[in-house]
């Protein structure tokens, strides 16, 4: 990375925080108080659910609320086991990538005009792309079915990648477009210098140094695919396509005796998501901050 | 690293000030007059295009087509051709089914911002402060954010049942007074929906009130602690002010995502028993009245009501309360470059 391109002149020097009543006086026990009952509280249904995994139902039936007595990983293997599972882990990966890709490189050309080529109709283009974000996908899915089916794009993982993008684009030049502002003219003015184009800048200097950016809105967009459920549960009927979500709520109804083998369903299901977010935790939460002060 | 670190550190100095203060002085309007040149025209049709087929193919076009369809009555093969007008929206207006969900969506817009709000500042303000696993305790806190509505739903209903792990507990604890039928009982229904969605997105607002906290630059609080400011001083009249914009934010996500609410009551409560259950919104009875029974023209005019509304709440809150920060930050810079 080429740290010598600090945009922040206003900035003032990292200066070291003065160690002025950093421990004050009873904050910090009251602090980790709250902190473990808040941690608690967010995990007990997520214990739950993996915990529950490994009971058996004769168990939940007569104490719902209990240990398991014996683990008993057979839930778990029969899912594992099971092709269903991986099939649909499978679709909602295709779907998740395609999207991420689909959303950074279309979102990345897009805010890289409306950031820094001046032309008649650019605030009309940056609010008609903004106004998207007061069309959920909920206000437009009947017509969005309609669009999809006319295209021959049912009970296709496309079919949902593309509307994905399109609704996942607001969010993404929103974020960028304050990314790519940032970069000072001075790189730019260098490299034009250099005999760089225009599009050669992009390449070369605007994707590196939005690369902070990309990667937080790359995986905004991967998440909502992964979790999406009303785009598939219109589009994809056919249990072949089916991304996790729905598999997660039809096999949920499909075996609704078998309490504990949804249990170890749903929790497995979760697993890719949260192994996700523990990885890039910092870059979502970078994204989120970066999205408010847009 | 340290770029990325720089660049929203100004960013965060730039909205903290209303937005005026990062920005370099504007070019003279003269620039602005100028004709784009030809190679630059197509540079940004090649750049902007794919993405604006994609939008106002799936984004702008549906919408429109759902203004369209509304006037119809239309059952979603062949072309719309019995028109009714406004009938569909008679029949919405007058609906007490609708007029219900529509009740529930006013609860849980108001409920949501009451409920996850002081919590979220609360656990925010604690969390700011220099803690031993911090970083840990903020993705714990994030977790239920992370996972799916359908996990979420799916796992929360289970415990719910009447014969679930939440009324097992309570027995357990000698409290077998309090089980109760939590997703059946209308008295309730909704109440057990705020407790899942504070639990399911108070994490999101923490997040973002930590992001916006940690743009507060540590000289001021440093300074009133120096004066001889409490704690609760300190936060109450130099931190809260300064997140003012992030809440302001949020608030706005927060409602705007109330209104739409879907996933997370349509697989607890399934198709139609929300609406007994007293916990449907428009979106599920959008689904419920429009696709699940078929009438695609009454679905759609249900889906315009449903984004006038939430258009209508955006733009007063825009007008009103975001004012503020959107100011200056659209305005001032209209000519870079």
């Amino acid at each position: 990375m080429t740290l010598t391109t600090t945009p922040a002149v206003e900035l003032p020097p990292a200066n070291p925080p003065a160690p002025i009543k950093t421990s004050r006086r009873w904050g910090t026990p009251v602090a980790y108080v709250v902190a473990v009952l808040v941690v608690a509280a967010m995990l007990a249904p997520v214990l739950f659910i993996i915990i529950g995994g490994f009971r058996t139902n004769a168990q939940i039936t007569t104490d719902p609320s209990g240990w398991p007595s014996v683990w008993n990983i057979g839930n778990y293997l029969d899912v594992l086991a099971g092709g269903t599972f991986w099939r649909l882990v499978g679709n909602s990966l295709i779907a998740g990538l395609a999207t991420t890709l689909g959303v950074v490189l279309l979102g990345l050309m897009a805010s890289y005009v409306l950031a820094r080529y001046s032309f008649r109709g650019r605030g009309i283009l940056y609010a008609m792309f903004a106004a998207g974000l007061m069309f959920p996908m909920t206000v437009a899915i009947t017509p969005l079915y309609l669009v999809v089916k006319n295209l021959g794009l049912m009970n296709s993982l496309g079919g949902v990648i593309l509307p994905q993008i399109a609704f996942a684009l607001p969010t993404t030049i929103i974020i960028l477009v304050p990314f790519l502002k940032a970069i000072p003219d001075e790189i730019q003015e260098a490299a034009f210098i250099d005999g760089c184009s225009r599009l050669g800048f992009f390449w070369r200097m605007i994707v590196p140094l939005a690369m902070p950016g990309v990667i937080t809105v790359g995986i905004l967009a991967f998440i909502a695919s992964w979790n999406s459920y009303l785009l598939p549960l219109f589009i994809l009927n056919n249990e072949a396509v089916f991304t996790l979500p729905l598999g997660v709520a039809s096999f949920a109804s499909q075996y609704s005796v078998d309490t504990a083998k949804v249990l170890a369903f749903t929790s497995l299901s979760m697993i890719p998501a949260l192994v996700f977010f523990a990885l890039f935790e910092r870059r979502i939460v970078g994204g989120l901050t970066g999205a408010v002060k847009g | 690293m340290s770029v990325r670190e720089n660049t929203s550190t100004r960013l965060e100095v730039d909205l903290a000030n209303g937005g005026v203060a990062g920005a370099t002085p504007a070019a003279p309007p003269v620039r602005r007059r100028r004709r784009t040149p030809l190679s630059a025209k197509v540079e940004i049709a090649v750049l902007v295009g794919p993405a604006m087929i994609v939008f106002l193919g799936f984004v702008i076009f549906p919408v429109v087509m759902a203004a369209y369809y509304g006037f119809f009555s239309w059952q979603g093969y062949g072309p719309a051709t019995d028109f009714v007008g406004f009938r569909n929206y008679i029949t919405i207006l007058q609906d007490p089914t609708f007029q219900e969900a529509l009740s529930h969506n006013a609860f849980i817009v108001v409920a949501s911002l009451v409920l996850q709000g002081p919590v979220a500042i609360l656990l925010a303000l604690l969390l700011n402060r220099k803690l031993r696993g911090q970083s840990l305790i903020r993705v714990l806190i994030f977790v239920p954010y992370v996972i799916s509505e359908v996990v979420v739903g799916t796992g929360w209903s289970l415990m719910l049942q009447s014969n679930g792990a939440v009324n097992g507990m309570l027995e357990k604890l000698g409290l077998g007074a309090f089980t109760q039928d939590w997703l059946s009982n209308p008295d309730i229904a909704i109440w057990t929906l705020m407790v899942i969605i504070t639990w399911k997105y108070v994490g999101f607002a923490v997040i973002l009130f930590l992001a916006g906290l940690q743009g507060i630059p540590e000289e001021l609080p440093e300074a009133a602690a120096i004066d001889g400011a409490s704690f609760w001083q300190i936060q109450r009249h130099i931190t809260l002010p300064l997140l003012a914009p992030t809440m302001r934010i949020w608030a706005f996500l927060s409602i705007i995502g109330a209104l739409q609410l879907f996933d997370l009551v349509y697989i607890i409560w399934g198709q139609y028993i929300s609406s007994t259950a007293g916990t449907s919104t428009m979106a599920t009875y959008l689904v419920a009245n429009g696709r699940d029974s078929g009438n695609y023209g009454y679905g759609n005019a249900v889906a315009v009501v449903l984004f006038l509304i939430s258009l209508v709440v955006a733009l007063i809150y825009q007008r009103f309360v975001l004012r503020r920060d959107t100011e200056g930050a659209i305005t001032d810079k209209g000519t870079s470059k």
